[in-house]
């Protein structure tokens, strides 16, 4: 375990990052200021989680990083180039599933497909390449209520890999389902990491899905939200994903975040 | 003394074999057995909602018809009496004639208030600007008693198609535009950001996530709205000229032919639940046909 207490703003390890944050400050109207000075690199290929107490502005960060929220001052780089609004290279996965509820599975997974213009033959077979992928196949002509909640959080992930982003911006997706489809949730993340080569940046409140599915994780501090540190978890992922959770590295890092925490919950 | 003693004993041991049954406090058993009894193909036949629909009809109708056997009120027909004059109506194209009349300021009002009430009420939802110039208008004109207007409207208007046309519109208009500008506002939040984040314009935004959401509250401003349109076609030729069926209605009952008035109210009734029922099924059909799957 690696860990850089107030990291430099170009780290000396900066491999090839996808997304670089360059001292993003966002000040809401009202003048509550959610983030301060954010500085962050997201290295190709690794799944970075942003990890930090309720209003530390991690979903705000995200959505800066989607393009879908401006930031007051600083910049986001996604391959060198600024971001001004959502782009091609960017997929996201929404807490509330974000599914309409009026299409059908491949209706909804088609969309970002669709709205790009891509034919339907071509749309629909993209789209059940990647139904097939989270498990969904046989749901194809199924509307989203007839489905459980992890089963939709599944078909949000398919939309997004569906328009094949290189980065995929996740914003809590498991934390609308329950306990045991979140773990096989996150089990089914590190399998899918192996299949995708992506970058995923994971926005979540639980210290032990940070820790489980994370390459990097990065703890904000709140009020307002600043990086306080740089956590790499250095835990073998094996081919048994039930070991991670009973390895000593994860226990420590589980325990060490959390003793970082808790001072700021008091 | 012996007479009252045999009558305690048949008194108890009537509640101990044949009644307790109906004691709250008897046994549990039968009770169980009736909950756990699967639903037959009789239960099933009478539980359906289409089946439930006629019996209400049916019900309504009968009820009619038997208080107005006793009688209420000469003036109160029965409902096989109506009937009859509603037969009579159509036999001699008379009930026709009178709807062609009351439908074309009905259509051509409703037309424009459905057409501009929701363009109107989806731009108030969507530009800044648009919300606070037509707000205070409509809502101002959703609380008025708009039939009021109407002798301001003949004196501009005259007597003719024009002022029953804007009758209709001013009765149908207000909710049609205030339920259009609360559907589009209320559009899910991340519906929208997930139309942005995946690279939809604008205008895709609007017709593919904001008015498909926003449709269902939309619809219910739609028929709403019809149902004070018809409200407002009858209004105004009762209350300006007599003709269609608001001169059936009148003529009827100064001839005191109260079967055929009646009838003439009926059909407007039947006419308009059609309408709305119509309604529902373009907006199940086209807009949300989850909603169809969900029946």
């Amino acid at each position: 375990m690696t860990i850089h207490a107030n990291p430099p703003a170009a780290p000396a390890t900066a491999t090839d990052a996808v997304v670089e944050v360059r001292n993003v400050s966002k000040v809401y109207a009202g003048g509550i200021q959610a983030l301060d000075s954010v500085s962050i690199d997201f290295p190709r290929g690794q799944l970075t989680s942003l990890l930090g107490p309720s209003g530390c502005g991690k979903t705000t960060l995200l959505k800066i990083i989607a393009g879908l929220l401006p930031a007051t001052s600083g910049a986001v780089l996604v391959n060198g180039t600024p971001v001004s609004g959502p782009g091609p290279g960017r997929a996201f996965v929404f807490q509330d599933f974000a599914l309409m509820p009026w299409a059908t599975v491949i209706g909804n997974v088609a969309f970002g497909l669709e709205l790009r213009g891509v034919g339907r033959a071509e749309r629909e077979n993209t789209a059940r390449h990647y139904i097939a992928e989270v498990g969904l196949s046989g749901f194809e002509k199924k509307y989203p209520h007839e489905l459980s909640g992890g089963m939709r959080q599944r078909v949000g992930l398919a939309r997004a890999l569906a328009v094949k982003a290189d980065v995929l911006l996740m914003d809590e997706p498991f934390s609308a389902v329950d306990e045991q489809t979140r773990r096989k949730f996150q089990e089914d993340l590190l399998k899918l990491r192996e299949v995708e080569n992506k970058t995923f940046v994971f926005v979540t409140h639980s210290i032990e899905e940070a820790v489980y599915v994370s390459d990097r994780i990065v703890l904000l501090s709140a009020g307002p939200g600043r990086v306080s540190q740089v956590i790499v978890p250095d835990i073998p992922r094996g081919d048994d994903v039930d070991a991670i959770r009973r390895h000593p590295v994860y226990l420590d890092t589980v325990d060490t975040i959390w003793r970082g925490l808790k001072r700021y919950l008091d | 003394m012996a007479s009252l003693q045999r009558d305690t004993e048949t008194g108890s041991g009537a509640a101990g074999l044949g009644l307790s049954r109906f004691v709250p406090f008897g046994a549990p058993a039968p009770r169980t057995a009736l909950l756990d009894r699967q639903p037959g193909a009789l239960a099933t036949f009478f539980s359906h909602p289409l089946t439930l629909r006629v019996l209400s009809v049916a019900a309504f109708c009968l009820l009619w018809e038997a208080v107005a056997r006793i009688p209420i009120s000469f003036a109160f027909p029965t409902f096989g009496e109506t009937m009859v004059a509603l037969w009579a109506m159509i036999t001699d194209f008379s009930l026709f004639h009178a709807f062609g009349i009351t439908l074309q300021p009905l259509v051509i009002g409703l037309l424009i208030s459905a057409l501009l009430g929701v363009a109107l009420g989806v731009a108030m939802g969507l530009v800044g600007w648009v919300q606070w110039l037509a707000t205070p208008v409509f809502i101002v004109a959703q609380a008025a008693p708009l039939a009021a207007l109407i002798p301001l409207i003949i004196f501009a208007y005259g007597i003719g198609l024009t002022a029953k046309t804007l009758v209709v519109c001013i009765m149908a208009m207000p909710v049609i535009v205030l339920n259009s500008y609360v559907a589009v506002g209320h559009a899910p939040v991340s519906l929208v950001e997930m139309g942005r984040s995946f690279l939809g314009s604008r205008r895709q935004v609007i017709t593919r996530i904001i008015l498909p959401a926003a449709s269902p509250v939309i619809f219910a401003g739609l028929r709403l709205g019809s149902a004070a349109a018809f409200v407002g076609a009858i209004l105004a030729e009762l209350l300006i000229t007599p003709v269609g069926v608001g001169d059936l209605i009148t003529y009827s009952r100064s001839v005191a032919d109260y079967p055929s008035m009646y009838a003439a109210i009926l059909s407007i009734i039947v006419v308009s639940v059609l309408f709305i029922e119509f309604l529902e099924l373009i907006e199940v059909t086209v807009f949300r046909p989850e909603k169809r799957a969900r029946r």
